[in-house]
């Protein structure tokens, strides 16, 4: 007889989205159980800007799992708000030329079906709610509903809160299979741990956890930079980006792409993005890609010529080649369950992820259909 | 009567000027920077911090601290400790990131 | 300003970056052998912050009284004027980018009004270093100076921090920074030193072999004893007293980890403190191009460099206290060896013995003055530990114990300390050690410096 493992479930990663899979796991009773090999947040979530965006998808599962996503955000900050610099700010893109408005109309037209609220915003009123925009622009549209957390600390205090058992600084080496291919338990460097279900929570890296695993997972890194100014007071309010930030978002192409994207933060610094690129794990700092970004941040809001950039970092937002997430059991091996490949878009997502998956793992119906979001898919492409 | 830093090394000064702190004119010798000439009349301090509100000055005097950051003619966030206190400079203190008139 | 490409300049066969020791020995002897060089520098003068000398409007007629070896660098800069070196002063470069050439991007000008990028050949970096501070109560007070800091001040300004300065922390900079400070007319009633020397007598034949150290040093010890100087050794000011500015402090033994012994607490009025322990190697702009690092003795991040002092980088080599600290003397003999390495002349073996033995008696020094584990213990829960982000113990101890960092920048992303203007230089050995990490990696430093926004906009 083998005795029952102490651990339900293992979350392979402690960035957000590993960290709301263990809340949710951790809230449905189960005996929650967190690996990384670095600190908590020490990949892509502690590069990124932490958008919980609605305004930037178009109608589709990713939509659905993000409207999921803005409610449980909410009742997280109703406990964890302050410590989490959660901002309940708004969205706000913005068309220089009335061929963009047309085109954000439609956008938003479409959206509003799948339940996002948003307000046309005509170009001469937009002072009214960013003062320093450039003059001249076509109109905008405002997103209420998007909203913004710091992204470490949001990973912190949810496994924190999560109450999960955390072991930082531990590699994990391999997925033990059974012998119809259940999942065991992992062996990491510093030895084996038992439990029936495994979390790929691993981000940029789950492609290689997914092999560890025996089974295809082809994330690959789309590299951005983000540039941070001196401390300001609030100077941007809400999330601002140009009109064609939604466009690169959805592109698959591996040449360097940059849309302004602008927004203050509670701690004073402007940030500044984006960029999207494929080259691989790359850390080189950019000089043209930082460039640019400032050249399109000064065209939307000129005041921060006069301002200073302080520093600038980089992060790989782990992708997969149809712009969706991994998101639920494996069907090729049984307690193998994918939490990875939210691009750049893992903040937001992070709670709809975490409580999809605790339904699953306790056998209890998902709000959404998780068909879009299976592992396999791409082998089913394939064959 | 003890010795000062100038009798140590034979100054022999250009004619001073002053630059304005807070709207008292302060001294100042050609190619002193401006957190040197603050020095020299005592004062320690030209700016209070963003949290806190303490005051703080020059730390480091090397330009690698940014503790000695001032308003200097009307622009904010600059290092006194490179600048030099020219005729006529006006030196602000600072409080917190000095850009309030930006604020939404 | 940036130049367009019909007009851009042939790129110089060699970048200098920084005009210290190490950069001007290095800029006039490449010169000298026939390289089209160009020396870029931060500051208005040459000389770094080693030779930082008054400007020519003070009219100093003896500079050298504020300096050891200023022969030295008069020598190099009459050399400088007679090379054909292109000198751009108050060049400050943000990042270096790597590729056919190098591509140098700097700010100029103190207030960072405008903007250049250098193309060259081969780069050598020669950024020198910044102290290495370790927080204690009171450590933010306006009369707290760090003791480079209170020695830049009186060598380029002709200034005092105050009329009675305590001298704290730990490294042969305190002695002379304290012998100038008495030089200058200033009280010092104690110099404070955390390490005991005894390290010193382990290395006695390094010592013996670096007789011009032995000098300096007792040049400095009976300027000390004219001035009624007090040494306090395996001591520390672990207290700054004071509300707006520091009014005295508090000094207590250590034991041989460095956490003061309870009772030996002795109080000492002062109206500034200058304290610091040690340097640390200004290397950004080599890391950030994933440049390999060694770790030294007194536990700081240098760039590894071979015989010929080539960084790991092809085209980018250093020299001086970017390899590991060791003061003026070293850094000249580098920047000639490198420069020589560089320009593919011979290396005269009398230069590379210099070089050598100067080297181990830095390491020798590097290693009695490294920080003991025990100096957390003069931290309170609320002394900040970011001066920038006034970032306090209990915040990095909570990221620590309770938030999941293990690492400097996660403690940095959940407590913001090293997020502020000085991106780290101030706070990053203290937290550092809070974080509990036991390996030491380079600071990330993206931009060298603040860029102003324009600047960057402008350059697309």
């Amino acid at each position: 007889m083998s005795k029952r493992s102490p651990h339900d479930v293992l979350v392979i990663g402690a960035g957000v989205v590993g960290a709301a899979c263990a809340y949710y796991a951790a809230r449905a009773g189960l005996a929650v159980t967190v690996i990384d090999r670095g600190p908590v947040a020490g990949g892509t979530t502690g590069a990124g800007e932490g958008n919980l965006l609605v305004s930037d998808k178009e109608p589709g599962p990713e939509l659905d799992l993000a409207l999921l996503s803005t409610g449980l955000w909410q009742t997280i900050a109703e406990q964890l708000g302050e410590q989490i610099e959660y901002e309940a700010k708004g969205g706000l893109v913005v068309a220089s030329a009335e061929a963009g408005m047309t085109a954000l109309r439609a956008f938003a037209a479409e959206q509003a079906k799948a339940g996002v609220v948003s307000t046309e915003i005509p170009g001469d009123r937009l002072a009214e709610l960013e003062p320093h925009l450039a003059p001249g622009l076509a109109g905008g549209f405002h997103y209420s509903q998007d909203a913004q957390v710091q992204p470490a600390l949001a990973a912190a205090h949810l496994l924190r809160a999560s109450g999960a058992s955390v072991r930082l600084g531990e590699t994990v080496t391999a997925i033990r299979t059974g012998p119809s291919g259940e999942v065991l338990g992992v062996t990491t460097d510093r030895g084996r741990i038992d439990a029936p279900a495994v979390i790929n929570a691993a981000g940029t890296w789950g492609g290689d956890l997914a092999a560890l695993a025996g089974v295809a997972l082809p994330v690959l890194p789309r590299r951005g930079f983000v540039l941070v100014t001196e401390p300001l007071p609030r100077i941007v309010r809400h999330k601002v980006y140009a009109a064609d930030y939604v466009a690169d978002v959805a592109s698959g192409s591996a040449a360097l792409q940059t849309s302004a994207v602008v927004e203050g933060t509670p701690a004073g610094p402007v940030l500044i993005g984006a960029s999207r690129e494929r080259v691989g794990f790359d850390r080189t700092l950019s000089v043209e890609v930082l460039q640019r970004l400032a050249a399109n941040a000064a065209a939307l809001f000129p005041v921060l010529r006069t301002v200073a950039v302080q520093r600038a970092y980089r992060g790989f937002r782990p992708y997969l080649p149809d712009h969706l997430p991994a998101i639920g059991a494996d069907p090729r091996v049984p307690g193998l369950y994918h939490a990875c490949g939210h691009e750049g878009a893992g903040i937001g997502l992070a709670p709809a992820t975490g409580l999809l998956i605790a339904r699953q793992l306790t056998g209890e119906r998902p709000e959404l259909d998780l068909t879009p979001f299976r592992a396999d898919r791409f082998d089913e492409a394939a064959a | 009567m003890r010795r000062t830093p100038a009798e140590l090394v034979g100054a022999r000064p250009e004619p001073g000027h002053t630059i304005d702190f807070d709207g008292r004119p302060i001294p100042a010798l050609p190619g002193q920077t401006i957190a040197a000439a603050l020095w020299a009349e005592g004062i320690l301090a030209w700016r209070t911090t963003r949290v806190n509100g303490r005051p703080r000055g020059a730390f480091c005097g090397i330009g690698a601290c940014y503790d000695c950051l001032a308003t200097v003619n009307g622009q904010a966030s600059q290092r006194t400790c490179l600048l030099p206190a020219e005729p006529g400079t006006t030196v602000t203190t600072q409080e917190g990131h000095g850009r309030a008139d930006l604020a939404v | 300003m940036p130049t367009s490409p019909s007009e851009r300049p042939a790129p110089y066969d060699l970048a200098v970056i920084g005009a210290g020791p190490a950069g001007l020995a290095a800029a006039v002897t490449a010169a000298e052998l026939g390289l089209r060089c160009v020396l870029l520098d931060a500051g208005p003068r040459p000389g770094g912050q080693y030779y930082r000398h008054p400007a020519p409007g003070l009219g100093a007629a003896h500079p050298e009284r504020l300096h050891h070896g200023w022969s030295a660098f008069t020598g190099l800069t009459g050399r400088l004027a007679a090379s054909t070196v292109t000198h751009l002063t108050e060049h400050h470069v943000w990042t270096a980018e790597q590729g056919d050439t190098w591509r140098l991007h700097a700010t100029v000008g103190a207030g960072s009004t405008g903007s250049a990028v250098v193309e060259a050949k081969a780069v050598l970096l020669a950024t020198g270093a910044y102290e290495r501070q370790l927080p204690f109560p009171g450590w933010t007070l306006p009369g707290v100076v760090t003791a480079g800091g209170a020695q830049a001040m009186l060598k380029a300004g002709l200034v005092l921090p105050g009329r009675r300065i305590v001298v704290a922390g730990s490294g042969p900079l305190l002695l002379a920074a304290a012998s100038s400070l008495v030089s200058a007319g200033a009280g010092v009633p104690a110099v404070v030193e955390a390490g005991n020397y005894l390290g010193y007598a382990r290395g006695l034949g390094t010592l013996a072999a670096n007789p011009a150290k032995l000098v300096e040093g007792a040049g400095h010890g009976a300027r000390l004893l004219r001035g009624k100087v007090r040494l306090r050794r395996s001591s520390a000011v672990v207290e700054a007293h004071g509300t707006d500015r520091v009014t005295g402090v508090t000094v207590a033994r250590l034991d041989a980890e460095w956490r003061p012994v309870p009772g030996t607490e002795r109080r000492i009025d002062c109206d500034a403190l200058a304290v610091g322990h040690g340097l640390l190697p200004q290397i950004e702009l080599a890391t950030e191009l994933g440049a390999e690092t060694v770790l030294t003795a007194d536990r700081t991040v240098a760039l590894k460099v071979d015989d010929g002092l080539r960084t790991s980088l092809p085209g980018l080599w250093a020299a001086g206290e970017t390899c590991g600290v060791g003061g003026a003397d070293l850094a000249i003999a580098e920047g000639e060896l490198a420069a020589r390495v560089i320009a593919g002349a011979p290396v005269p073996t009398a230069l590379r013995r210099r070089r050598d033995r100067r080297r181990a008696f830095a390491g020798l020094m590097a290693a009695a003055h490294r920080p003991g584990p025990g100096w957390t213990d003069w931290l309170r829960p609320d002394t900040d530990v970011c001066r920038c982000e006034e970032v306090s113990v209990a915040a990095v101890r909570e990221a620590v114990e309770e938030l999941g960092a293990t690492d400097s920048r996660t403690v940095k992303l959940l407590t913001r300390a090293g997020m502020g203007w000085c991106q780290g230089r101030m706070c990053g050995p203290a937290v550092a050690c809070l974080s509990g990490s036991s390996e030491l990696r380079p600071d990330s430093r993206p931009l060298s410096c603040p860029v102003p926004l324009a600047q960057l906009a402008d350059g697309s």
